[in-house]
């Protein structure tokens, strides 16, 4: 199937001189919940504001349900709604009438019923009559998520959805964001929270420095990036590591106490066996072995550096 | 076109105007009634009938246009600078829509408070003065046109401008001077010949002499070249409008 967004050498220099996005290229396919991670200022807002044609690009072509943004921007942007990264919201208007306003800007007829559900499904129907500035923050943002969803959008943005939202919002959040997702819904989001995108995520895209640095499943980029850390307890306590041991990438820890080994598991041979012939022939005993596959956040982590050496 | 989207547009617009119609049309009329105590009885009964019409009646037109000028621009001006200023301006540049359905909805729904509060000021002056309209048409039409193409400069303004300070600049630097020096409160043929010289590059000489001749059929440039001065204007505004949205400037970045 054809991708429902589709990025094409994207590229944008700020009039300020600062470059944002550089030669990004990425395919979205329909129905999928992409998660865009990425540093502060990395470019994540920029691409999706480029997508929605709220900054113009400076290079490249993108395409939205096969419609290029530029020329027939009318078909493309009635697939989009947004959830902007701001908090911006029009203070005076009764909570209803901004969720009716944006359905009419993005030309649906009215439809109070749909309205409604929507509402509901945020909780807000009971603050439906209530002005804006009355809301708490939290609530705010859910307005903004009804106004995107106000016109049975596509494929929706969040731009970091959970910020300063609480648990059980988060919780309800993406309930609600798998929800969409199984009506068919495409949903991009950013967040700064690796755990929200282990859990909701079917691919993870990392930006840095304006940089597509990686776009993969998920449980594919856990598994080819996931290393592993294997930790032996040592009966007794080394002041060094014995000469025959160095260079396999040992490292002591616990004043002496433990070994730590880190190791690919993707690698063709994890060495454990040979390693633990070593350890043998060097007389020392282990007490208890302890491994850990790393998390997202350290591949992420990994990953940035990297892309900053 | 998305005429859904135009008619939120104004009716979201129109909301704001009737949540604060109150505040929005005493201060015009208020000072309209200044204007009629001061000029038209103090000051207006030492003067004589300017070109046979009484001088209180004489002031009417120049009053509503003053009026009419100030809130076209204003409220145009503040109704697409409030969105950018809070953030809210995202909805309009990422919606399916062009700067054709943004421009009908602003400036039809500024035009509209402006002319409703014009038509406002007009039943008010009654109260002080005798008044014949001659061309009605002519009048509503000068008002519609007018009101249309002032506030489609307001719209320009608003967008141009970075802060407050800015936003309230034009409309008190540029348009009151205008309208004063336009003939609102005299005829240009009152003037020393050189100034009547000068007064004849001011474009809202154009206006008030225009709508003065739907009241009382006496005007300082002839009627066809007031109509073509408020189209000519009106045509300007929109071609800047048009560059503005196709080159994206001072709303998209
Ligand atoms: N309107 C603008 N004018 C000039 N520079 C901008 C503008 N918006 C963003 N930038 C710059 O572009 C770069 C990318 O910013 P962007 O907002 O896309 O980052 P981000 O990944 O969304 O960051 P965050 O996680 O903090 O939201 C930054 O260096 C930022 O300073
Ligand atoms: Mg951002």
């Amino acid at each position: 199937m054809a991708p429902v967004i589709s990025v094409q050498n994207l590229g944008k220099s700020y009039d300020s001189g600062t470059v944002a996005l550089r030669d990004v290229s990425l395919d979205i396919e329909q129905g999928e919940i992409l998660a865009l991670l990425g540093p502060n200022g990395a470019g994540k807002t920029t691409l999706i504001s480029s997508i929605c044609g709220l900054v113009t690009p400076s290079s490249g072509r993108i395409t939205v349900g096969g419609h290029d943004i530029a020329i027939e921007f009318r078909k493309a942007r009635a697939l989009i709604g947004l959830v902007p990264q701001d908090i911006s919201i029009e203070p005076f208007e009764k909570v209803i009438n901004t969720v009716r306003f944006s359905r009419g800007l993005f030309g649906k007829p009215r439809n109070d019923a749909y309205i409604e559900k929507v509402l509901r499904a945020l909780s807000l129907w009971d603050k439906r009559n209530a002005q804006t500035r009355e809301l708490s923050g939290g609530m705010k943002r859910r307005v903004l998520i009804a106004k995107a969803l106000s016109h049975e959008p596509r494929v929706l943005f969040l731009d970091e959805p959970t910020a300063g939202v609480d648990v059980t919002l988060r919780r309800d959040m993406w309930q609600l964001v798998r929800e969409l997702r199984d009506d068919g819904v495409t949903i991009i989001l950013t967040t700064h929270y690796i755990e929200e995108a282990e859990e909701m995520a079917d691919r993870i895209g990392v930006i840095d420095n304006g940089r597509l640095l990686l776009i993969e499943r998920k449980d594919a980029l856990m598994k080819q990036l996931g290393r592993k850390h294997l930790r032996m307890q040592l009966t007794a306590p080394l002041d060094a590591l014995p000469g025959t041991l160095a260079g396999r990438g040992l490292s002591l820890a616990d004043g002496g106490h433990s070994l730590i080994y880190d190791y690919n598991t993707q690698a063709e041979r994890s060495g454990i066996t040979s390693l633990i012939a070593d350890l043998a022939e060097a007389g020392i005993s282990v007490r208890d072995l302890d491994s850990r596959q790393s998390s997202l956040e350290e591949v992420f982590l990994r990953l940035v550096e990297e892309g900053q050496a | 076109m998305n005429w859904q989207a135009i008619r939120a547009i104004y009716r979201y617009e129109m909301a704001r105007t009737f949540r604060t119609l109150a505040q929005s049309v005493l201060s015009p009329v208020l000072s309209t009634v200044l204007y009629f105590v001061v000029f038209g009885s103090a000051i207006g009964s030492r003067i004589d009938a300017v070109e046979g019409i009484s001088y209180g009646a004489f002031i009417v037109p120049g009053l509503i246009m003053l009026t009419l000028l100030q809130q076209s621009v204003t409220v145009a001006s503040f109704g697409i600078y409030f969105p950018k200023f809070i953030g809210t301006i995202y909805e309009l540049l990422s919606a399916p829509i062009s700067f054709i359905e943004i421009v009908i909805g602003y400036v039809g729904a500024a035009a509209t408070k402006a002319v409703m509060i014009a038509l406002i000021i007009l039943a008010t002056s009654t109260l002080f003065v005798d008044l014949h309209i001659q061309h009605p048409i002519w009048m509503i039409g000068f008002l519609l046109l007018t009101g249309i193409s002032f506030a489609m400069l307001g719209f320009i303004i608003g967008i141009w401008a970075r802060n407050f300070e800015q936003l309230q600049l034009v409309p008190l630097l540029v348009i009151t001077p205008m309208v004063f020096l336009g003939g609102a409160f005299y005829s240009a043929s009152m003037l020393p010949p050189f100034w009547e010289t000068v007064t004849r590059f001011n474009p809202v000489l154009y206006l008030i002499s225009g709508f003065r001749w739907s009241f009382f059929g006496v005007a300082d440039v002839p009627v066809g070249v007031s109509l073509a001065a408020v189209l000519g204007f009106l045509m300007a505004c929109l071609l800047f409008i048009g560059w503005i949205f196709r080159s994206g400037w001072r709303l998209r970045n």
